[in-house]
């Protein structure tokens, strides 16, 4: 059997799915970030996998700025956990409670 | 040859996702997404989209992961106090999990994407990069850096320290 299209996807929401759990379970802001790159990462897969069936090369440079945008959204979102924890000493999400009550 | 090196990856890939959602150690969980990014540069690779692949394993490896070890190794405490997860957001994570993936997969089982092989002539070299990002897209790439530079300005404000200003408590 070939690998098509569908394997491609499948294996994109394989991944997207397990990036997903981790956002969802992890306490630790640091690996909770690392899941979303994950996801990110999924979703450019997709991307690829149409532009090559599709035989152009459009999906190809979309995944191209979204490798700039998330090297800089990593860059800032790292700044803004630094940030988080010079202030409150803690980078575990259930101690993060300052808007409650 | 091309089958069994697609299943190497997607499985290099997810199972290093997993390690990265279960592994209990923070440093082992940033090499773990190292190696998953790695089996998705693979993944590139098989698709033909060679400059992506390359450009993924540059700025993921020697940036992006680069930068979470560093960080790591900078706040992180040496053993996290309590466990990583509790069993009720496990469980309802797996659920929501699980819901999503299958959505996905039935959107793209159920779809009437034409399965034909993929179009024989595929230019997808440096020049073909160029082309492309210096005419259709040439007012994404100018916005793309102006966001570079937003962000690198944001992060200097970020890390840096205010002098006689009141911290938000």
């Amino acid at each position: 059997m070939n690998i098509g299209l569908n394997e491609y996807l499948i294996l994109s929401a394989l991944l997207f799915a397990v990036g997903f759990l981790g956002v969802l379970v992890r306490k630790n802001t640091l690996v909770i970030y690392m899941c979303l790159e994950l996801m990110l990462v999924a979703s450019t897969i997709a991307l690829v996998a149409f532009s090559r069936f599709n035989g152009t090369l459009d999906g190809n440079v979309f995944v191209f700025f979204i490798l700039t945008v998330a090297a800089a959204e990593v860059a800032v979102g790292l700044a803004i956990i630094v940030a988080l924890f010079r202030k409150r000493g803690t980078v575990q999400v259930e101690e993060l409670n300052a808007l409650k009550n | 040859m091309e089958n069994v090196l697609f299943y190497l990856f997607a499985a290099l890939t997810v199972g290093s996702a997993l390690a990265v959602v279960f592994h209990k150690n923070t440093v082992n969980a940033a090499v773990c997404l190292l190696l998953s990014l790695l089996g998705v540069a693979g993944i590139f690779a098989l698709l033909d989209a060679l400059l992506l692949s390359a450009l993924l394993i540059l700025v993921y490896a020697g940036a992006v992961v680069a930068l979470f070890l560093f960080i790591v190794m900078l706040i992180n405490p040496k053993v996290e106090p309590k466990k990583p997860y509790k069993k009720i957001s496990i469980v309802a994570g797996l659920i929501g999990a699980a819901l999503l993936g299958l959505g996905v997969c039935s959107f793209v089982t159920r779809s009437q994407f034409s399965t034909a092989p993929a179009a024989e002539l595929f230019h997808a070299g440096l020049k073909d990069y160029g082309a492309m990002l210096f005419t259709t897209y040439l007012l994404p790439v100018q916005v793309v850096g102006f966001l570079l530079l937003i962000a690198m300005l944001g992060v200097i404000v970020l890390s840096k320290k205010f002098e006689g200003q009141e911290d938000v408590k």
